[in-house]
């Protein structure tokens, strides 16, 4: 006769690990675009991915790592909040940007190899 | 009087979310009575409304949520993969859309979805479009963009020939 | 687990400040400090796990709410050199002169 009991207890951890696990690689995947790419506007979409499916990752990892409790509740009001204001925010800069006069790279923009970095900034 | 009960509902909701506290007597009457406040507040104050308490529009929204969170996911993958390659290759565009909700509350929830997906960015907004940025060009398909604001069009609970239906 | 992914996080949040630092424009900053800001809340909500007393996430839901009005506050700073004016007057003087930018 197994014990399902502890069984089941682990999988939860273990999905909840998983969850929250990409949810920051997701997080690193976006920081990582915010210092690579080339203009503003363009940094607004890498910022964006750490906003929304990273956020919804992590935060569905937690709530799977409380379970069905008040804690759980919180987290998703986080998450509403979040949902709520994270788009507003962007538009605003972006917006205010624009307003401002800042002009977008538009075309085709083919940021340097990782490797080629430093030598660029060296020469220029 | 729909909206007094949503926004009660909705404060109460928050109140014990936040607090916790089922049993103790004294608390949950002190939480009534900053629920009442609140209400009473809003009334006066007049912004208790149809974009306030939006209670008929919550299953529209949900559905429609679920589809944006599936559009949400799609695009944060593609994203990322471009983000992730060495050698990166960016098609910026700036796209003028002209295919708009017709209700103010349509427009809002279009321009937010917009925004709401990685990859594309409202930049600016007007009476008759909304300005784009778009970080691949792949991503600034007119007909992409003309599904996403009929289904707005839809949460918001115009009607479907574009009609802005008339609310009580 | 949740330790390794709360590191992750502050690298994450480290390559924040690293644009927040490099700038160029006020307005890389002031993405950088709002998606810091997105991360924080995060952050606090993996390390009121991390030391198992879940009252940190009222401080989340807090720091959320705060983080919003911050960058707007900062943008119409920057914007109209004032916090001392309604945004809803700016935009009725602008439809009054007829200057639409």
């Amino acid at each position: 006769m197994i014990e399902w009991g502890p069984v089941l207890e682990l999988l939860r951890h273990g999905t909840a690990g998983a969850f929250m696990l990409v949810g920051a690689i997701f997080m690193l995947i976006g920081s990582s675009g915010v210092l690579r790419l080339p203009d503003f506007y363009t940094r607004i979409h890498a910022a964006g991915i750490t906003d929304t499916l990273a956020t919804v990752l992590l935060l569905a990892g937690m709530m799977i790592e409380a379970g069905f409790t008040q804690t759980s509740a919180k987290l998703a009001l986080v998450g509403i909040f979040l949902f709520l204001t994270s788009p507003t925010a962007t538009h605003a800069v972006a917006n205010a940007a624009h307003k401002a006069g800042l002009k977008p790279r538009l075309g085709t923009v083919e940021p340097p190899h990782p490797r080629d970095v430093d030598i660029n900034e060296k020469k220029g | 009087m729909g909206y007094i009960a949503t926004l009660a509902l909705m404060l109460a909701a928050l109140w014990l979310t936040l607090s916790g506290y089922f049993h103790n007597q004294l608390l949950l009457s002190l939480g009534g009575l900053s629920v009442v406040i609140t209400v009473a507040l809003a009334l006066r104050m007049r912004i208790l409304d149809d974009e306030a308490a939006p209670y008929y529009r919550a299953p529209r929204l949900l559905a429609y949520s679920v589809w944006l969170m599936v559009e949400i996911i799609k695009a944060n993958l593609i994203v990322a993969k471009t983000i992730l390659r060495p050698n990166m290759v960016l098609t910026p565009r700036m796209v003028r859309i002209k295919t708009l909700p017709a209700s103010g509350f349509g427009r809002a929830l279009f321009a937010n979805s917009i925004t709401l997906t990685p990859g594309t960015v409202s930049v600016d907004l007007d009476d008759d479009e909304v300005i784009v940025h778009a970080i691949l060009k792949e991503m600034t398909n007119k007909n992409d963009f003309a599904e996403m604001a009929r289904r707005c069009a839809w949460a918001a609970g115009e009607k479907a020939d574009g009609e802005e239906e008339v609310s009580a | 687990m949740i330790f390794v992914v709360t590191l992750m996080m502050t690298v994450a949040m480290a390559m924040m400040l690293a644009r927040l630092l490099r700038g160029p424009e006020l307005y890389d900053r002031v993405l950088a400090v709002n998606s810091f800001g997105t991360k924080t809340v995060l952050f606090l909500c993996l390390f009121s796990f991390l030391i198992d007393r879940p009252d940190g996430i009222d401080i989340a839901i807090l720091y959320s709410l705060m983080n919003f009005i911050g960058t707007i506050a900062v943008l119409k700073f920057f914007r109209y050199r004032s916090l001392d004016i309604a945004l809803a007057q700016m935009a009725l003087r602008r439809a009054v002169s007829g200057d639409h930018e």
